[in-house]
């Protein structure tokens, strides 16, 4: 009897405790953030941003997102969870639009506003979207690589995927910028290694040893850039120049260290800021942008320590 | 404390009770008073709303845990269910959206390559002597690569197949009685979960299951068919894989090749909270239901209740691990 008893105490504890938790923060305006990841850097330093936004503008806001990037279903549950809150309005990055588009039709009819983040939804129901003009970032990377190896040369790209939003733009902002304007660049290769840091560096490996000539690789996220650089460092061919996307820790070291020429950097901070702020203006009923262009920075060894950079860099 | 002592000549029902009973009931409770706990907590979770979220959220969890608790009586471990329910769900993918072909032929195509893979497993397991947990985190592998393989590493779609999305998310139940929209999905679970629970409970299979738990060399001795048995539940737990496979494609309008990798460890949670023993001989299938039901409770409440999602994670373990001590402490007090 005794463990039953045990037991039944344990879980009621954990069930007030949570319920004391809860308890707080009742009046406030409740925007929930559903994201498509949690414990990647990138996304705690949007939740940052996020929570900086709660607490100037006195909303409550909650961060949540699955443990990675495949797990569509739980992102549906964590969304069916957050409308059950009856929030004054949602921000969601969503990881398969057509997934779903049944919850955000119940949210638009229970007449909570959608603010989607990161990337687009293919609905009209969000009201804004707050996110990277990855196309401009990548074609940015494009130019300063262009500045790095003279203009002419053998190039690759090192990307994270072939599907998502992100992947493509980030592949295409690049390579268009090549073709449109430098004809004396050429890309040899574009390879995917899933963001994944060793799979990338195994990639890596093989562009360069089957390109000699190779003068430079852009790796379209944090993953993809460390595999890069580890790939270069391992093939000791330190000549070749590496341009990255995102930070992290590795990332920002290997710029300082001078094996990456340097990086892009999206202000995730900014992504998490402005979509909280759109979603107060739009559950207060005015009017938002449909578009909320969050920034990107080019970010080297002589301005990785300024104040405006150090800011929307992460660990 | 009462203990029921069941004779050997006890009818279904006893050795049930004597097998679970106590299990079930302290999971049972635990439920109770998860959802007690978390309606007092916040007045938005006991809505309808929210409880149909929860069973939905359960359905996939729990027909892949119903999957799962038939390999653990037999004494085995089935890493796979996670990566065959994808595969399932890429299948019905190829058959309804490559090949253009009939509602009924897709579902049909995910169930019997589900079985066919539970078959394979079992195969290994039982012809190859090769143990469960190594030759399911093979299949676990392999599986998941073919997914990505066959799909071309992109999600397929079902927008070509209007009444795919109904199998999860119409409501049958919402047509007859339109104040309780249950969705399909959840009818599902315990269609599945009744039909798991009479193959365990009244057919030939499920005492074999049982048995092969309990003391296989003996049932061998006997001059039973171990290996043909054994395969046939691995089929069975495939098949009911294809089941879920169906489910979460449905729900999603979408076979998502790249998921499925931890949907196995959740699964045998589930199977673990309901009081099914890992050494295999001993398990019911309402445990289980309840065991899923506790997690997808659990995740529920705890985002409800706006609880740090780093936070959610430390508490389902500690509830795991809370249910498997009452669980053996009832065990030793019984032995």
């Amino acid at each position: 009897m005794f463990t039953r008893r045990a037991m039944l105490g344990a879980i009621s504890a954990v069930a007030l405790v949570a319920s004391g938790m809860a308890a707080s923060a009742q009046d406030k305006m409740y925007i929930p953030l559903i994201s498509k990841g949690f414990q990647h850097q990138f996304w705690q330093a949007v939740k940052a941003g996020a929570d900086k936004a709660a607490a100037e503008l006195d909303v409550e806001v909650t961060f949540e997102g699955p443990d990675n990037e495949t797990m569509v279903d739980r992102q549906i549950d964590m969304l069916a969870a957050a409308l059950a809150k009856k929030p004054a309005a949602l921000g969601f990055a969503a990881l398969d639009s057509q997934a779903a588009i049944p919850l955000l039709k119940q949210a638009d009819e229970a007449g909570i506003p959608v603010i989607a983040f990161d990337s687009g939804v293919d609905s009209d129901i969000p009201k804004a979207t707050a996110s990277t003009d990855n196309l401009a970032a990548a074609a940015l990377a494009a130019d300063k690589m262009a500045e790095l190896i003279g203009g002419a040369g053998q190039v690759a790209v090192v990307a994270h995927d072939q599907t998502s939003r992100t992947g493509i733009d980030r592949r295409d902002g690049f390579v268009n910028q090549v073709k449109e304007k430098y004809p004396d660049i050429e890309i040899v290769t574009i390879q995917y290694g899933g963001g994944d840091h060793l799979q990338s560096t195994e990639i890596t490996k093989s562009i360069l040893q089957a390109n000699p000539d190779l003068k430079g690789i852009f790796g379209t996220n944090e993953g993809s850039a460390i595999g890069v650089v580890n790939g270069v460092r391992e093939m000791d061919r330190s000549n070749v120049v590496i341009i990255g996307y995102d930070s992290g820790a590795q990332q920002k070291e290997a710029i300082r260290e001078g094996l990456m020429a340097g990086a892009i950097t999206q202000n995730p901070v900014g992504i998490g800021y402005e979509t909280v702020k759109a979603a107060v203006a739009a559950a207060k009923g005015e009017e938002v942008p449909a578009s909320i262009d969050t920034g990107f920075y080019y970010y080297d060894k002589t301005n990785i320590d300024d104040p405006e950079i150090a800011a929307v860099l992460y660990d | 404390m009462s203990t029921v002592e069941a004779t050997p000549q006890a009818g279904f029902a006893a050795r049930l009770l004597q097998a679970g009973a106590h299990q079930k009931l302290l999971a049972f409770m635990s439920l109770i008073i998860l959802l007690i706990g978390f309606s007092l907590a916040s007045p938005n979770f006991m809505q309808t709303s929210n409880i149909i979220a929860i069973l939905q959220a359960t359905s996939v969890n729990g027909v892949l845990a119903i999957a799962a608790t038939l390999v653990i009586i037999t004494g085995g471990i089935d890493l796979s269910v996670g990566t065959l329910m994808t595969f399932c769900a890429v299948i019905a993918g190829v058959v309804l959206t490559y090949w253009g072909l009939p509602l009924p032929l897709g579902i049909l195509a995910a169930i019997g390559a589900g079985a066919l893979c539970g078959l394979t497993s079992g195969t290994f397991v039982a012809k190859m002597k090769i143990p469960p947990f190594i030759a399911t985190l093979g299949m676990m592998l392999m599986l998941k690569g073919l997914s990505l393989v066959i799909s071309g590493t992109r999600p397929i779609y079902f927008n070509d197949t209007p009444g795919f999305t109904e199998i999860s998310r119409g409501s049958l139940i919402g047509e007859v009685i339109p104040a309780l929209p249950i969705p399909n999905g959840v009818l599902i679970l315990f269609l599945v979960a009744i039909a798991a629970s009479y193959i365990l409970g009244r057919t030939v299979l499920g005492r074999y299951t049982f048995a092969l738990g309990s003391n296989e060399e003996s049932v061998r001795l006997s001059g039973v068919n171990t290996d043909a048995w054994k395969m046939a539940v691995y089929a069975l737990a495939g098949g009911i894989c294809g089941i879920a496979g169906l489910l979460i494609a449905s729900r999603l309008n979408s076979a998502q090749p790249a998921l499925g990798l931890g949907y196995e460890l959740e699964a045998i949670a589930a199977v673990v909270i309901g009081g099914t023993s890992l050494a295999g001989g001993r398990g019911t299938i309402l445990g289980t239901l309840i065991g899923a039901l506790i997690m997808a409770v659990l995740a529920n409440g705890l985002r409800i209740l706006s609880v740090a999602q780093e936070w959610q994670t430390v508490v389902t373990g500690a509830i795991i691990i809370l249910a498997v001590y009452a669980d053996m402490m009832r065990k030793r007090r019984m032995g």
